[in-house]
């Protein structure tokens, strides 16, 4: 895949080819408790094409960014774009924001809105001539589909558009990396894979390294070839979409992944010949019959279950492949978008996602007895 | 009504509202961005002359510009004049008298700038220069403006100071408010009354404008809010 970089706690490859190469030591102020800090402490390159930055609120993604914009100062590391030394402790290079070529896309976008959008597109194109000037916007224009808006204001055009706008503004400069951060979160699902497919487009000819910020996991599926996990401070997973969300071994990953259900247990016995274990759910007496991973016994582990993943049963179902057939009684049935969420207590309480339709055809409703099935390999272990 | 007092006023309120424009747009800015510890310092120096008696500050910038302090002596070196009883002295004490009356509101409208904007103006490449100027200032100008009429309103009912440095010379220092005064003294009541008059219809008609402006940016007559 011609990746780079996949330093997570050890050294980084020694790299100099295109693409952005980031090494940052921050001390940051935990977002829990502000007199508390934590280090950010990253490492890791890009090439082009769309890599994600994804971690819950407060892991330090922004201030990732801010870093290689410039707009922050790393307490030590390099930062480096297409082989120019950004910033350096070592060095003594710290680049000014306006000299890195580094495009940014902010979560509120920053369009400037006393400006029509023919100017804030332009806005970066002082240095350029002035028939230049004009052949670039009308190029990028029609790349991202906003020519015909180029003399309203910000305020009079739509939010799928004003991000079309930002994209194009800062696109339009030539940038050595684009950074954005989550700045689609206020879109529908349809504005935003349309947009997305235009900056593909756009990328294909220009290749340029993109970091995509984001809490929302559907975002990471829908746009990342790559995906980098940032957990307080730390890049904790680093790979294709599905290979980190879907066996996440993390906690974390676990509930950025949707995990409802999280359970610690206690190994009981494994079965290497099998490649399994049985564990039971610590404060109860459900057994778990889960994937061999190597623990120490001792220690209780964490298994987490999607809510989806688990199939439901009003009679005990017999000559099943699954091996864990657990029998509880439901508590509750919740609406939840298209799907119903049904809490069971089979001495622990699980989550169930549902079809309505699935919950019609099988009367389900609060205190009725049934059974859960789960696939081992549907109960993941997390570190 | 003293059409040479009317008109001496004028000019200096203009005169001081332009030179507190070119003070107060660089310091209005530094003090919406700077980051500075003993910025509050500044702050406090800025907004000291609202708190001060103006006999005070005019006493103090009298002993400043006096032929014995450096500052009057080197004036004197250079003009072989003196800046205390002249207009321009008066000028100078104008301007440090109205300073908080243009900056405060200045850097006021420049910190309400979101920041944002200005981190993507440095991103698209622009010098500290050129984002003051195609963003600061535009989306500041409601701000300037009511620097402007502030500074301005302020110098022309200005009086202490006045007296202290400038005297009460007709044609020279003697303003407005201090010829009112004079006719005060010499019991000529009409002409006061009628000045006092026309000075009490310029400063509200001048506010009246300015809230009307800014009532007007408010609903959208400016384009982008």
């Amino acid at each position: 895949m011609g990746r780079m970089g996949v330093a997570v706690n050890g050294a980084l490859p020694v790299n100099s080819s295109a693409g952005l190469h980031v090494e940052i030591r921050k001390r940051l102020a935990d977002p829990s408790d502000s007199s508390r800090e934590f280090a950010l402490a990253a490492q890791f390159s890009i090439a082009a094409g769309f890599t994600i930055l994804f971690g819950a609120s407060g892991a330090g993604k922004t201030t990732i960014l801010d870093c290689i914009a410039g707009l922050q100062r790393p307490d030590a590391g390099q930062i480096s774009a297409n082989e120019q030394v950004l910033f350096s402790s070592k060095q003594g290079v710290d680049v000014p924001t306006r000299k890195r070529q580094v495009g940014y896309l902010f979560q509120t976008l920053a369009l400037f809105p006393h400006l029509t959008v023919r100017h804030n597109i332009e806005y970066g194109l002082a240095q350029v001539g002035r028939d230049e000037r004009e052949r670039r916007s009308q190029e990028i224009a029609g790349s991202f589909g906003i020519s015909g808006l180029l003399d309203r204001r910000p305020a009079a055009i739509s939010g799928g558009e004003r991000q079309r706008v930002a994209l194009a503004r800062a696109l339009v400069t030539r940038p050595k990396a684009l950074l954005l951060d989550e700045p689609m979160s206020a879109l529908d699902a349809s504005t935003k894979s349309r947009i997305v497919d235009d900056l593909r487009v756009w990328n294909e000819r220009h290749a340029v390294p993109v970091l995509y910020v984001t809490h929302q996991r559907e975002e990471v599926y829908a746009l990342g070839d790559r995906v980098l996990v940032l957990e307080r401070g730390r890049l904790v997973a680093d790979g294709a979409p599905h290979e980190v969300l879907g066996r996440p071994q993390l906690e974390s990953i676990a509930q950025l992944a949707g995990m409802e259900n999280v359970f610690e247990c206690l190994v009981r016995s494994t079965r290497p010949d099998q490649g399994t274990m049985t564990c039971v759910i610590a404060d109860s007496n459900v057994p778990l019959e889960v994937p061999l991973y190597r623990v120490d016994a001792a220690h209780p582990i964490k298994v987490g279950i999607r809510a989806g993943d688990i199939l439901v049963a009003t009679s005990q179902p017999r000559e099943l492949s699954a091996r864990n057939v657990i029998a509880g009684s439901i508590l509750s049935l919740r609406q939840q978008d298209v799907t119903v969420i049904a809490e069971v207590d089979c001495g622990a309480r699980f989550l169930v996602r549902l079809t309505p339709g699935a919950c019609r055809s099988l009367a389900l409703e609060a205190g009725k007895p049934i059974w859960l099935v789960l696939k081992t390999y549907s109960c993941h272990v997390l570190q | 009504m003293s059409v040479q007092a009317l008109t001496l006023t004028l000019r200096l309120a203009v005169l001081v509202s332009l030179i507190l424009m070119a003070i107060g747009l660089p310091m209005g800015y530094w003090l919406a961005i700077s980051r500075r510890r003993w910025k509050f310092v500044i702050e406090a120096i800025v907004a000291l002359p609202i708190v001060l008696p103006p006999t005070v500050l005019g006493f103090y910038v009298l002993v400043a510009i006096g032929p014995l302090s450096p500052v009057g002596r080197w004036y004197h070196a250079i003009t072989g004049g003196s800046l205390a009883f002249t207009f321009r002295g008066l000028v100078v004490g104008s301007v440090l008298y109205s300073l908080p009356f243009a900056v405060q509101p200045i850097a006021a409208a420049f910190s309400s700038v979101d920041q944002t904007l200005l981190h993507a103006s440095a991103t698209l490449g622009a010098s500290r220069w050129r984002t003051f100027w195609r963003i600061v200032f535009p989306l500041g100008i409601p701000g300037v403006l009511t620097g402007f009429v502030l500074s301005f309103a302020h110098t022309l009912g200005e009086f202490g100071v006045v007296l202290m440095i400038g005297g009460n010379i007709p044609g020279a220092t003697q303003t407005v408010s201090i010829w009112i005064y004079d006719q005060v003294q010499s019991l000529d009541y009409a002409s006061a009354n009628q000045m006092a008059g026309l000075l009490l219809l310029v400063c509200f008609v001048i506010l009246i404008a300015l809230y009307g402006l800014r009532r007007n940016r408010k609903w959208g007559a400016w384009g982008w809010q």
